[in-house]
Protein backbone atom coordinates (compact mmCIF):
# COMPACT_ATOMS: atom_id res chain seq x y z
CA UNK A 1 0.00 0.00 0.00
CA UNK A 2 1.50 3.38 -0.97
CA UNK A 3 2.17 5.91 1.77
CA UNK A 4 0.62 8.59 -0.43
CA UNK A 5 -1.56 8.09 -3.49
CA UNK A 6 -2.85 11.04 -5.47
CA UNK A 7 -5.29 10.49 -8.34
CA UNK A 8 -6.59 13.13 -10.73
CA UNK A 9 -6.16 15.75 -8.03
CA UNK A 10 -7.63 19.14 -8.82
CA UNK A 11 -7.73 22.36 -6.86
CA UNK A 12 -9.25 25.62 -7.94
CA UNK A 13 -8.90 28.94 -6.09
CA UNK A 14 -11.60 31.10 -7.66
CA UNK A 15 -10.73 31.19 -11.35
CA UNK A 16 -7.14 30.06 -10.84
CA UNK A 17 -6.44 26.35 -11.19
CA UNK A 18 -3.65 25.37 -8.81
CA UNK A 19 -3.74 21.64 -9.60
CA UNK A 20 -5.02 20.18 -12.88
CA UNK A 21 -5.35 16.45 -12.45
CA UNK A 22 -2.17 15.42 -10.67
CA UNK A 23 -1.32 11.72 -10.29
CA UNK A 24 1.53 10.53 -8.13
CA UNK A 25 2.39 7.84 -5.66
CA UNK A 26 4.90 7.69 -2.84
CA UNK A 27 5.80 4.17 -1.71
CA UNK A 28 6.60 3.21 1.88
CA UNK A 29 10.15 4.18 2.91
CA UNK A 30 10.56 6.15 -0.31
CA UNK A 31 12.09 9.62 -0.48
CA UNK A 32 10.08 11.48 -3.06
CA UNK A 33 11.07 14.93 -4.28
CA UNK A 34 8.59 17.48 -5.54
CA UNK A 35 10.02 20.21 -7.73
CA UNK A 36 8.52 23.13 -9.56
CA UNK A 37 8.57 26.88 -9.90
CA UNK A 38 6.67 29.17 -7.52
CA UNK A 39 2.92 28.80 -8.05
CA UNK A 40 3.28 25.35 -9.62
CA UNK A 41 0.97 23.85 -6.97
CA UNK A 42 3.54 22.01 -4.83
CA UNK A 43 2.48 23.50 -1.50
CA UNK A 44 -1.21 23.09 -2.40
CA UNK A 45 -0.61 19.39 -3.06
CA UNK A 46 1.18 18.97 0.27
CA UNK A 47 -1.55 20.88 2.11
CA UNK A 48 -4.26 18.70 0.57
CA UNK A 49 -2.32 15.63 1.65
CA UNK A 50 -2.27 16.80 5.25
CA UNK A 51 -5.87 18.03 5.31
CA UNK A 52 -5.25 21.77 5.47
CA UNK A 53 -6.77 22.43 2.05
CA UNK A 54 -9.81 20.78 0.48
CA UNK A 55 -9.44 19.40 -3.03
CA UNK A 56 -11.84 20.47 -5.76
CA UNK A 57 -11.66 17.03 -7.37
CA UNK A 58 -9.77 13.74 -7.40
CA UNK A 59 -8.65 11.62 -4.47
CA UNK A 60 -5.76 11.65 -2.05
CA UNK A 61 -5.12 8.76 0.31
CA UNK A 62 -2.57 8.37 3.08
CA UNK A 63 -1.71 4.72 3.78
CA UNK A 64 -5.02 3.76 2.19
CA UNK A 65 -7.29 6.18 4.07
CA UNK A 66 -8.64 9.51 2.76
CA UNK A 67 -6.35 12.49 3.39
CA UNK A 68 -7.68 14.75 6.14
CA UNK A 69 -9.36 11.92 8.03
CA UNK A 70 -8.45 11.25 11.65
CA UNK A 71 -6.54 8.09 10.67
CA UNK A 72 -4.66 9.90 7.89
CA UNK A 73 -3.63 12.72 10.23
CA UNK A 74 -2.44 10.15 12.75
CA UNK A 75 -0.17 8.69 10.06
CA UNK A 76 1.54 11.90 8.93
CA UNK A 77 4.08 14.38 10.15
CA UNK A 78 4.09 17.82 8.55
CA UNK A 79 6.39 20.77 8.40
CA UNK A 80 4.86 23.82 6.74
CA UNK A 81 6.86 26.19 4.59
CA UNK A 82 5.85 29.09 6.82
CA UNK A 83 5.38 27.93 10.37
CA UNK A 84 5.91 29.33 13.83
CA UNK A 85 5.93 27.94 17.30
CA UNK A 86 4.99 30.16 20.23
CA UNK A 87 8.13 32.06 21.20
CA UNK A 88 7.54 31.47 24.91
CA UNK A 89 7.71 27.70 24.58
CA UNK A 90 10.91 25.75 25.00
CA UNK A 91 11.91 23.15 22.41
CA UNK A 92 10.93 20.42 24.86
CA UNK A 93 7.51 22.02 25.48
CA UNK A 94 6.82 22.28 21.73
CA UNK A 95 7.46 18.57 21.35
CA UNK A 96 5.43 17.80 24.46
CA UNK A 97 2.47 19.74 23.06
CA UNK A 98 2.64 17.76 19.82
CA UNK A 99 3.02 14.48 21.69
CA UNK A 100 -0.23 15.23 23.52
CA UNK A 101 -2.04 16.18 20.33
CA UNK A 102 -0.78 13.18 18.38
CA UNK A 103 -1.44 10.78 21.24
CA UNK A 104 2.20 9.73 21.51
CA UNK A 105 2.93 8.06 24.83
CA UNK A 106 6.69 7.80 24.39
CA UNK A 107 7.29 10.73 26.71
CA UNK A 108 10.65 12.27 27.49
CA UNK A 109 12.59 9.50 25.74
CA UNK A 110 11.00 10.36 22.38
CA UNK A 111 11.60 14.09 22.88
CA UNK A 112 15.25 13.47 23.75
CA UNK A 113 15.69 11.17 20.77
CA UNK A 114 14.13 13.65 18.33
CA UNK A 115 16.13 16.60 19.60
CA UNK A 116 19.29 14.55 19.27
CA UNK A 117 18.30 13.52 15.76
CA UNK A 118 18.06 17.16 14.61
CA UNK A 119 21.13 18.29 16.54
CA UNK A 120 19.26 20.20 19.24
CA UNK A 121 20.04 17.95 22.20
CA UNK A 122 21.59 20.86 24.08
CA UNK A 123 18.70 23.22 23.34
CA UNK A 124 15.82 21.29 24.96
CA UNK A 125 15.19 24.03 27.50
CA UNK A 126 15.83 26.93 25.18
CA UNK A 127 12.85 29.09 24.27
CA UNK A 128 11.85 29.24 20.61
CA UNK A 129 12.25 33.03 20.59
CA UNK A 130 15.91 32.59 21.57
CA UNK A 131 16.61 30.20 18.69
CA UNK A 132 18.04 31.04 15.29
CA UNK A 133 15.86 30.49 12.21
CA UNK A 134 17.84 27.38 11.39
CA UNK A 135 17.35 25.94 14.88
CA UNK A 136 13.62 26.63 14.64
CA UNK A 137 13.51 24.83 11.32
CA UNK A 138 15.28 21.80 12.82
CA UNK A 139 12.84 21.91 15.72
CA UNK A 140 10.07 21.94 13.12
CA UNK A 141 11.43 18.73 11.63
CA UNK A 142 11.61 17.17 15.10
CA UNK A 143 8.01 18.24 15.71
CA UNK A 144 6.94 16.61 12.43
CA UNK A 145 8.50 13.33 13.58
CA UNK A 146 6.57 13.20 16.86
CA UNK A 147 4.38 10.10 17.11
CA UNK A 148 6.41 8.07 14.56
CA UNK A 149 4.58 9.10 11.38
CA UNK A 150 4.51 6.74 8.40
CA UNK A 151 4.62 9.62 5.94
CA UNK A 152 6.51 12.85 6.44
CA UNK A 153 5.42 15.87 4.40
CA UNK A 154 8.14 18.49 4.33
CA UNK A 155 7.52 21.81 2.61
CA UNK A 156 10.85 23.57 2.02
CA UNK A 157 12.45 22.10 5.15
CA UNK A 158 15.92 23.47 4.47
CA UNK A 159 15.07 26.97 3.26
CA UNK A 160 16.48 28.61 6.41
CA UNK A 161 19.40 26.28 6.94
CA UNK A 162 23.08 26.91 6.32
CA UNK A 163 25.11 24.31 4.36
CA UNK A 164 26.00 22.41 7.54
CA UNK A 165 22.35 22.36 8.60
CA UNK A 166 21.34 21.11 5.15
CA UNK A 167 23.83 18.30 5.38
CA UNK A 168 22.41 17.35 8.80
CA UNK A 169 18.89 17.24 7.32
CA UNK A 170 20.07 15.20 4.33
CA UNK A 171 21.58 12.65 6.69
CA UNK A 172 18.39 12.70 8.72
CA UNK A 173 16.25 12.03 5.65
CA UNK A 174 18.40 9.09 4.65
CA UNK A 175 18.06 7.77 8.20
CA UNK A 176 14.27 8.03 7.94
CA UNK A 177 14.28 5.87 4.83
CA UNK A 178 16.11 3.20 6.80
CA UNK A 179 13.44 3.43 9.50
CA UNK A 180 10.71 2.80 6.92
CA UNK A 181 9.29 6.33 6.88
CA UNK A 182 8.18 7.69 3.52
CA UNK A 183 9.03 11.33 2.82
CA UNK A 184 7.51 13.80 0.39
CA UNK A 185 10.08 16.55 0.12
CA UNK A 186 9.03 19.80 -1.49
CA UNK A 187 12.09 21.89 -2.18
CA UNK A 188 13.55 24.48 -4.49
CA UNK A 189 17.02 23.09 -3.98
CA UNK A 190 17.57 20.80 -6.94
CA UNK A 191 20.95 19.58 -5.74
CA UNK A 192 19.41 18.51 -2.47
CA UNK A 193 16.61 16.60 -4.19
CA UNK A 194 19.10 15.00 -6.56
CA UNK A 195 21.28 13.89 -3.66
CA UNK A 196 18.66 12.29 -1.44
CA UNK A 197 15.50 11.47 -3.37
CA UNK A 198 14.65 8.06 -4.84
CA UNK A 199 12.16 9.58 -7.25
CA UNK A 200 11.26 13.06 -8.37
CA UNK A 201 8.20 14.73 -9.91
CA UNK A 202 8.36 18.13 -11.54
CA UNK A 203 5.20 20.18 -11.31
CA UNK A 204 4.49 23.09 -13.61
CA UNK A 205 1.25 25.07 -13.73
CA UNK A 206 -0.53 22.42 -11.69
CA UNK A 207 0.55 19.43 -13.80
CA UNK A 208 3.23 16.78 -13.49
CA UNK A 209 5.49 17.48 -16.45
CA UNK A 210 8.25 15.00 -15.63
CA UNK A 211 8.67 12.15 -13.17
CA UNK A 212 11.13 9.37 -12.49
CA UNK A 213 14.33 8.61 -10.65
CA UNK A 214 17.03 11.30 -10.92
CA UNK A 215 19.02 8.86 -13.10
CA UNK A 216 16.04 8.29 -15.41
CA UNK A 217 15.49 12.00 -15.78
CA UNK A 218 19.12 12.78 -16.51
CA UNK A 219 19.84 12.15 -20.24
CA UNK A 220 23.24 11.73 -21.98
CA UNK A 221 24.44 14.94 -23.54
CA UNK A 222 27.54 13.66 -25.33
CA UNK A 223 31.22 13.01 -24.86
CA UNK A 224 33.73 15.81 -24.52
CA UNK A 225 37.34 15.00 -25.51
CA UNK A 226 40.33 17.21 -24.91
CA UNK A 227 42.90 16.86 -27.71
CA UNK A 228 46.01 18.73 -28.81
CA UNK A 229 43.91 20.68 -31.32
CA UNK A 230 41.31 21.69 -28.69
CA UNK A 231 38.22 20.36 -26.95
CA UNK A 232 35.79 18.48 -29.14
CA UNK A 233 32.16 17.71 -28.23
CA UNK A 234 30.50 14.61 -29.67
CA UNK A 235 26.84 15.39 -29.10
CA UNK A 236 24.53 12.47 -28.45
CA UNK A 237 27.42 10.07 -27.80
CA UNK A 238 27.15 7.85 -24.75
CA UNK A 239 29.67 6.43 -22.29
CA UNK A 240 29.91 3.21 -24.38
CA UNK A 241 30.84 5.27 -27.45
CA UNK A 242 33.88 6.89 -25.77
CA UNK A 243 36.51 4.11 -26.51
CA UNK A 244 35.54 4.03 -30.19
CA UNK A 245 35.73 7.81 -30.55
CA UNK A 246 39.13 7.88 -28.82
CA UNK A 247 40.42 5.11 -31.11
CA UNK A 248 39.27 7.00 -34.19
CA UNK A 249 40.87 10.23 -32.97
CA UNK A 250 44.18 8.51 -32.17
CA UNK A 251 44.09 6.74 -35.54
CA UNK A 252 43.56 10.13 -37.13
CA UNK A 253 46.76 11.43 -35.52
CA UNK A 254 45.20 13.33 -32.58
CA UNK A 255 46.72 13.32 -29.14
CA UNK A 256 44.05 12.70 -26.47
CA UNK A 257 44.51 14.23 -23.01
CA UNK A 258 41.10 13.79 -21.33
CA UNK A 259 37.65 12.29 -21.91
CA UNK A 260 34.48 13.45 -20.18
CA UNK A 261 31.06 11.80 -20.50
CA UNK A 262 28.40 14.51 -20.22
CA UNK A 263 24.87 13.98 -18.99
CA UNK A 264 22.17 16.52 -18.27
CA UNK A 265 21.75 17.44 -14.64
CA UNK A 266 18.46 17.55 -12.81
CA UNK A 267 18.69 21.29 -13.21
CA UNK A 268 18.80 20.94 -17.01
CA UNK A 269 15.82 18.58 -16.91
CA UNK A 270 13.97 20.90 -14.57
CA UNK A 271 14.54 24.00 -16.71
CA UNK A 272 13.51 22.11 -19.82
CA UNK A 273 10.38 20.76 -18.13
CA UNK A 274 9.19 24.11 -16.77
CA UNK A 275 9.95 25.93 -19.99
CA UNK A 276 13.05 27.72 -18.80
CA UNK A 277 11.25 29.50 -15.99
CA UNK A 278 13.46 28.91 -12.97
CA UNK A 279 11.26 30.90 -10.57
CA UNK B 1 -10.65 15.04 26.40
CA UNK B 2 -6.92 15.41 26.95
CA UNK B 3 -6.63 17.20 23.57
CA UNK B 4 -9.31 19.70 24.68
CA UNK B 5 -7.44 20.42 27.91
CA UNK B 6 -4.11 20.67 26.06
CA UNK B 7 -5.43 23.16 23.48
CA UNK B 8 -7.37 25.19 26.05
CA UNK B 9 -4.26 25.42 28.24
CA UNK B 10 -2.17 26.33 25.19
CA UNK B 11 -4.57 29.18 24.35
CA UNK B 12 -4.51 30.48 27.90
CA UNK B 13 -0.72 30.37 28.16
CA UNK B 14 -0.57 32.30 24.90
CA UNK B 15 -2.91 34.93 26.39
CA UNK B 16 -0.83 35.03 29.56
CA UNK B 17 2.25 35.59 27.46
CA UNK B 18 0.57 38.42 25.56
CA UNK B 19 -0.20 40.04 28.91
CA UNK B 20 -3.96 39.98 28.30
CA UNK B 21 -4.56 38.94 31.89
CA UNK B 22 -2.18 41.55 33.27
CA UNK B 23 -4.01 44.35 31.43
CA UNK B 24 -7.45 43.09 32.47
CA UNK B 25 -6.33 42.64 36.09
CA UNK B 26 -4.92 46.15 36.17
CA UNK B 27 -8.13 47.60 34.69
CA UNK B 28 -10.22 45.57 37.14
CA UNK B 29 -8.29 46.70 40.21
CA UNK B 30 -8.50 50.30 38.99
CA UNK B 31 -12.23 49.98 38.40
CA UNK B 32 -12.98 48.37 41.77
CA UNK B 33 -10.91 50.97 43.62
CA UNK B 34 -12.71 53.83 41.89
CA UNK B 35 -16.03 52.09 42.40
CA UNK B 36 -15.38 51.74 46.13
CA UNK B 37 -14.38 55.43 46.29
CA UNK B 38 -17.50 56.47 44.36
CA UNK B 39 -19.76 54.37 46.58
CA UNK B 40 -18.24 55.83 49.74
CA UNK B 41 -18.78 59.34 48.45
CA UNK B 42 -22.34 58.69 47.26
CA UNK B 43 -23.52 56.96 50.42
CA UNK B 44 -21.74 59.42 52.71
CA UNK B 45 -23.89 62.14 51.19
CA UNK B 46 -27.09 60.29 50.42
CA UNK B 47 -28.59 61.22 53.80
CA UNK B 48 -28.21 64.92 52.91
CA UNK B 49 -30.14 64.52 49.65
CA UNK B 50 -33.78 65.57 49.63
CA UNK B 51 -35.23 63.62 46.69
CA UNK B 52 -38.49 64.47 44.88
CA UNK B 53 -41.58 62.86 46.34
CA UNK B 54 -41.91 59.13 45.65
CA UNK B 55 -38.21 58.48 45.28
CA UNK B 56 -36.22 56.44 47.79
CA UNK B 57 -32.78 58.10 47.62
CA UNK B 58 -30.81 55.12 49.00
CA UNK B 59 -32.46 52.60 46.68
CA UNK B 60 -32.05 54.94 43.73
CA UNK B 61 -28.37 55.61 44.48
CA UNK B 62 -27.59 51.95 45.20
CA UNK B 63 -29.31 50.58 42.13
CA UNK B 64 -27.89 53.32 39.91
CA UNK B 65 -24.24 52.86 40.94
CA UNK B 66 -24.59 49.09 40.92
CA UNK B 67 -26.14 49.33 37.44
CA UNK B 68 -23.05 51.26 36.40
CA UNK B 69 -20.89 48.52 37.92
CA UNK B 70 -22.81 45.92 35.91
CA UNK B 71 -22.06 47.86 32.75
CA UNK B 72 -18.37 48.06 33.66
CA UNK B 73 -18.33 44.34 34.49
CA UNK B 74 -19.90 43.53 31.15
CA UNK B 75 -17.40 45.78 29.38
CA UNK B 76 -14.36 44.31 31.13
CA UNK B 77 -15.63 40.77 30.56
CA UNK B 78 -16.19 41.54 26.89
CA UNK B 79 -12.65 42.97 26.55
CA UNK B 80 -11.26 39.78 28.07
CA UNK B 81 -13.46 37.51 25.94
CA UNK B 82 -12.58 39.31 22.73
CA UNK B 83 -8.84 39.29 23.37
CA UNK B 84 -8.94 35.60 24.22
CA UNK B 85 -10.73 34.63 21.01
CA UNK B 86 -10.16 37.24 18.31
CA UNK B 87 -7.14 35.55 16.71
CA UNK B 88 -7.98 31.86 17.11
CA UNK B 89 -8.24 30.98 13.40
CA UNK B 90 -7.30 33.56 10.77
CA UNK B 91 -4.69 35.44 12.77
CA UNK B 92 -3.01 32.27 14.06
CA UNK B 93 -3.10 30.79 10.55
CA UNK B 94 -1.49 33.96 9.12
CA UNK B 95 1.29 33.67 11.68
CA UNK B 96 1.79 29.97 10.95
CA UNK B 97 0.85 28.93 14.50
CA UNK B 98 -2.33 27.09 13.61
CA UNK B 99 -1.25 24.70 10.84
CA UNK B 100 1.03 22.49 12.98
CA UNK B 101 -1.89 21.99 15.40
CA UNK B 102 -4.62 21.41 12.80
CA UNK B 103 -2.74 18.57 11.06
CA UNK B 104 -2.68 16.59 14.29
CA UNK B 105 -5.39 13.95 14.77
CA UNK B 106 -7.52 16.22 16.93
CA UNK B 107 -10.21 17.65 14.64
CA UNK B 108 -10.99 21.24 13.84
CA UNK B 109 -14.22 21.23 15.84
CA UNK B 110 -12.35 20.02 18.93
CA UNK B 111 -9.75 22.72 18.45
CA UNK B 112 -12.39 25.43 18.21
CA UNK B 113 -14.44 24.05 21.11
CA UNK B 114 -11.30 23.85 23.26
CA UNK B 115 -10.40 27.47 22.56
CA UNK B 116 -13.97 28.54 23.40
CA UNK B 117 -13.97 26.49 26.60
CA UNK B 118 -10.58 27.96 27.52
CA UNK B 119 -12.03 31.46 27.15
CA UNK B 120 -15.20 30.47 29.07
CA UNK B 121 -13.23 28.98 31.95
CA UNK B 122 -11.55 32.34 32.42
CA UNK B 123 -14.37 34.76 31.52
CA UNK B 124 -17.21 33.29 33.58
CA UNK B 125 -15.36 33.23 36.93
CA UNK B 126 -13.89 36.63 36.12
CA UNK B 127 -17.28 38.24 35.44
CA UNK B 128 -18.81 36.62 38.51
CA UNK B 129 -15.89 37.75 40.68
CA UNK B 130 -16.10 41.36 39.54
CA UNK B 131 -19.90 41.31 39.81
CA UNK B 132 -19.89 39.99 43.37
CA UNK B 133 -17.01 42.29 44.37
CA UNK B 134 -19.04 45.29 43.14
CA UNK B 135 -22.14 43.94 44.87
CA UNK B 136 -20.25 43.62 48.15
CA UNK B 137 -18.81 47.13 47.83
CA UNK B 138 -22.27 48.61 47.23
CA UNK B 139 -23.87 46.52 49.96
CA UNK B 140 -21.24 47.17 52.60
CA UNK B 141 -20.76 50.91 51.93
CA UNK B 142 -24.39 51.78 51.19
CA UNK B 143 -26.39 49.10 52.95
CA UNK B 144 -28.27 48.46 49.72
CA UNK B 145 -28.64 45.00 48.19
CA UNK B 146 -30.20 44.17 44.83
CA UNK B 147 -33.52 42.35 44.67
CA UNK B 148 -31.95 39.47 42.75
CA UNK B 149 -28.41 38.56 43.75
CA UNK B 150 -27.18 35.63 41.61
CA UNK B 151 -29.19 35.68 38.39
CA UNK B 152 -28.03 39.11 37.10
CA UNK B 153 -24.40 38.00 37.53
CA UNK B 154 -25.05 34.80 35.63
CA UNK B 155 -26.75 36.78 32.87
CA UNK B 156 -23.75 39.07 32.56
CA UNK B 157 -21.49 36.02 32.29
CA UNK B 158 -23.86 34.63 29.66
CA UNK B 159 -23.68 37.89 27.73
CA UNK B 160 -19.88 37.72 27.77
CA UNK B 161 -19.99 34.12 26.48
CA UNK B 162 -22.21 35.25 23.60
CA UNK B 163 -19.62 37.91 22.69
CA UNK B 164 -16.81 35.33 22.97
CA UNK B 165 -18.69 33.04 20.56
CA UNK B 166 -19.23 35.91 18.09
CA UNK B 167 -15.55 36.79 18.31
CA UNK B 168 -14.61 33.14 17.69
CA UNK B 169 -16.89 33.06 14.64
CA UNK B 170 -15.37 36.33 13.39
CA UNK B 171 -11.88 34.90 13.82
CA UNK B 172 -12.62 32.29 11.14
CA UNK B 173 -12.99 35.04 8.53
CA UNK B 174 -11.05 38.06 9.83
CA UNK B 175 -7.58 38.86 11.05
CA UNK B 176 -7.25 39.97 14.67
CA UNK B 177 -7.44 43.74 14.09
CA UNK B 178 -10.46 43.56 11.79
CA UNK B 179 -12.19 41.02 14.02
CA UNK B 180 -11.52 43.03 17.17
CA UNK B 181 -12.94 46.17 15.56
CA UNK B 182 -15.96 44.27 14.22
CA UNK B 183 -16.86 42.64 17.55
CA UNK B 184 -16.36 45.85 19.52
CA UNK B 185 -18.62 47.62 17.01
CA UNK B 186 -21.28 44.94 17.42
CA UNK B 187 -20.95 45.39 21.19
CA UNK B 188 -21.26 49.16 20.78
CA UNK B 189 -24.27 48.72 18.49
CA UNK B 190 -25.96 46.68 21.22
CA UNK B 191 -25.37 49.41 23.79
CA UNK B 192 -26.58 52.12 21.41
CA UNK B 193 -29.72 50.08 20.82
CA UNK B 194 -30.22 49.95 24.59
CA UNK B 195 -29.85 53.73 24.86
CA UNK B 196 -32.28 54.19 21.97
CA UNK B 197 -34.70 52.00 23.88
CA UNK B 198 -34.29 54.34 26.87
CA UNK B 199 -35.07 57.35 24.72
CA UNK B 200 -38.01 55.48 23.20
CA UNK B 201 -39.42 54.77 26.65
CA UNK B 202 -38.95 58.38 27.77
CA UNK B 203 -40.64 59.72 24.63
CA UNK B 204 -43.10 56.85 24.46
CA UNK B 205 -41.93 56.21 20.89
CA UNK B 206 -43.16 52.71 20.03
CA UNK B 207 -41.05 52.32 16.88
CA UNK B 208 -37.85 53.18 18.70
CA UNK B 209 -38.68 50.75 21.49
CA UNK B 210 -39.40 48.00 18.94
CA UNK B 211 -36.12 48.61 17.08
CA UNK B 212 -34.18 48.50 20.36
CA UNK B 213 -35.93 45.26 21.32
CA UNK B 214 -35.18 43.62 17.96
CA UNK B 215 -31.49 44.59 18.19
CA UNK B 216 -31.28 43.41 21.80
CA UNK B 217 -32.59 39.97 20.82
CA UNK B 218 -30.54 39.79 17.61
CA UNK B 219 -27.40 40.21 19.72
CA UNK B 220 -28.69 38.76 22.99
CA UNK B 221 -25.79 39.84 25.20
CA UNK B 222 -27.56 43.19 25.26
CA UNK B 223 -30.91 41.63 26.18
CA UNK B 224 -29.21 39.58 28.93
CA UNK B 225 -27.62 42.74 30.31
CA UNK B 226 -31.00 44.50 30.26
CA UNK B 227 -32.62 41.51 31.98
CA UNK B 228 -29.87 41.58 34.61
CA UNK B 229 -30.48 45.29 35.20
CA UNK B 230 -34.18 44.56 35.56
CA UNK B 231 -33.36 41.82 38.07
CA UNK B 232 -31.56 44.08 40.53
CA UNK B 233 -34.67 46.27 40.98
CA UNK B 234 -37.31 43.67 40.22
CA UNK B 235 -39.26 44.36 43.40
CA UNK B 236 -38.73 48.12 43.43
CA UNK B 237 -41.93 49.90 42.56
CA UNK B 238 -43.23 53.43 42.14
CA UNK B 239 -41.32 56.36 40.66
CA UNK B 240 -38.01 54.94 41.94
CA UNK B 241 -38.59 51.72 40.05
CA UNK B 242 -39.68 53.56 36.90
CA UNK B 243 -36.59 55.77 36.83
CA UNK B 244 -34.25 52.89 37.54
CA UNK B 245 -35.73 50.84 34.73
CA UNK B 246 -34.54 53.53 32.32
CA UNK B 247 -31.14 52.38 33.53
CA UNK B 248 -27.63 53.58 32.88
CA UNK B 249 -26.17 52.50 29.52
CA UNK B 250 -29.30 50.74 28.37
CA UNK B 251 -32.79 50.25 29.72
CA UNK B 252 -33.79 47.57 32.17
CA UNK B 253 -36.04 45.20 30.24
CA UNK B 254 -37.33 41.89 31.40
CA UNK B 255 -36.51 39.03 29.05
CA UNK B 256 -37.46 36.13 31.27
CA UNK B 257 -36.84 32.45 30.56
CA UNK B 258 -37.59 32.87 26.86
CA UNK B 259 -34.58 35.16 26.58
CA UNK B 260 -32.35 32.79 28.55
CA UNK B 261 -33.39 29.84 26.38
CA UNK B 262 -32.89 31.90 23.21
CA UNK B 263 -29.43 32.98 24.42
CA UNK B 264 -28.34 29.37 24.93
CA UNK B 265 -29.70 28.43 21.49
CA UNK B 266 -28.03 31.51 19.96
CA UNK B 267 -24.70 30.60 21.58
CA UNK B 268 -24.90 27.06 20.21
CA UNK B 269 -25.90 28.31 16.75
CA UNK B 270 -22.98 30.75 16.62
CA UNK B 271 -20.55 28.05 17.75
CA UNK B 272 -21.99 25.61 15.19
CA UNK B 273 -21.59 28.24 12.46
CA UNK B 274 -17.96 28.77 13.54
CA UNK B 275 -17.25 25.02 13.45
CA UNK B 276 -18.85 24.63 9.99
CA UNK B 277 -17.04 27.68 8.59
CA UNK B 278 -13.71 26.54 10.05
CA UNK B 279 -14.24 23.04 8.67
CA UNK B 280 -14.66 24.47 5.17
CA UNK B 281 -11.68 26.82 5.34
CA UNK B 282 -8.46 26.25 3.46
CA UNK B 283 -5.45 27.05 5.61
Amino acid sequence: MPALAVRELRKRYGKAEALRGVDLEVAGAELFGLLGPNGAGKSTLVKIACGLVRATGGTTTICGVPAGSHEARAAIGYLAELFRFPGWMSADEVLQLHQRLSGSERGAAERRELLELVGLADAAGRRVEAMSKGMQQRLGIAQALVGRPRLLLLDEPTSALDPAGRRTVRGLLEGLRERGIAVLLNSHLLSEIELVCDRVAILSAGEVVAAGTPAELARPRGVEIETASGTQLFEGARRDDAPRIVRELVAGGEEVFAVRVLSSTLEDVYLEAVGGDPS
Amino acid sequence: MSAVVTIAAYGLREALRRRVFAVVLLLTVGFLALFWLGNSYVFDHVADVVPPAGIDARTFAGAFVFGLAMFATLFLGVVLAIFLTLGVVEADAERGLLQPLVVRPVGRSVLLAARFLGAAVICVPYVLSVYFAALLITGLTGDWWPDRIVLPGLELAGGVLVVAALSLLGSVFLGSTANGIAVFMVFGAGLVAGLLGNIGHALNAEKLIRVAKIVAWAIPFEALYEDGLRGITEETSGLTGFLLRLGPFGGAESGGWALRAWSVAYLLLVLAAAVIAFGRRDL
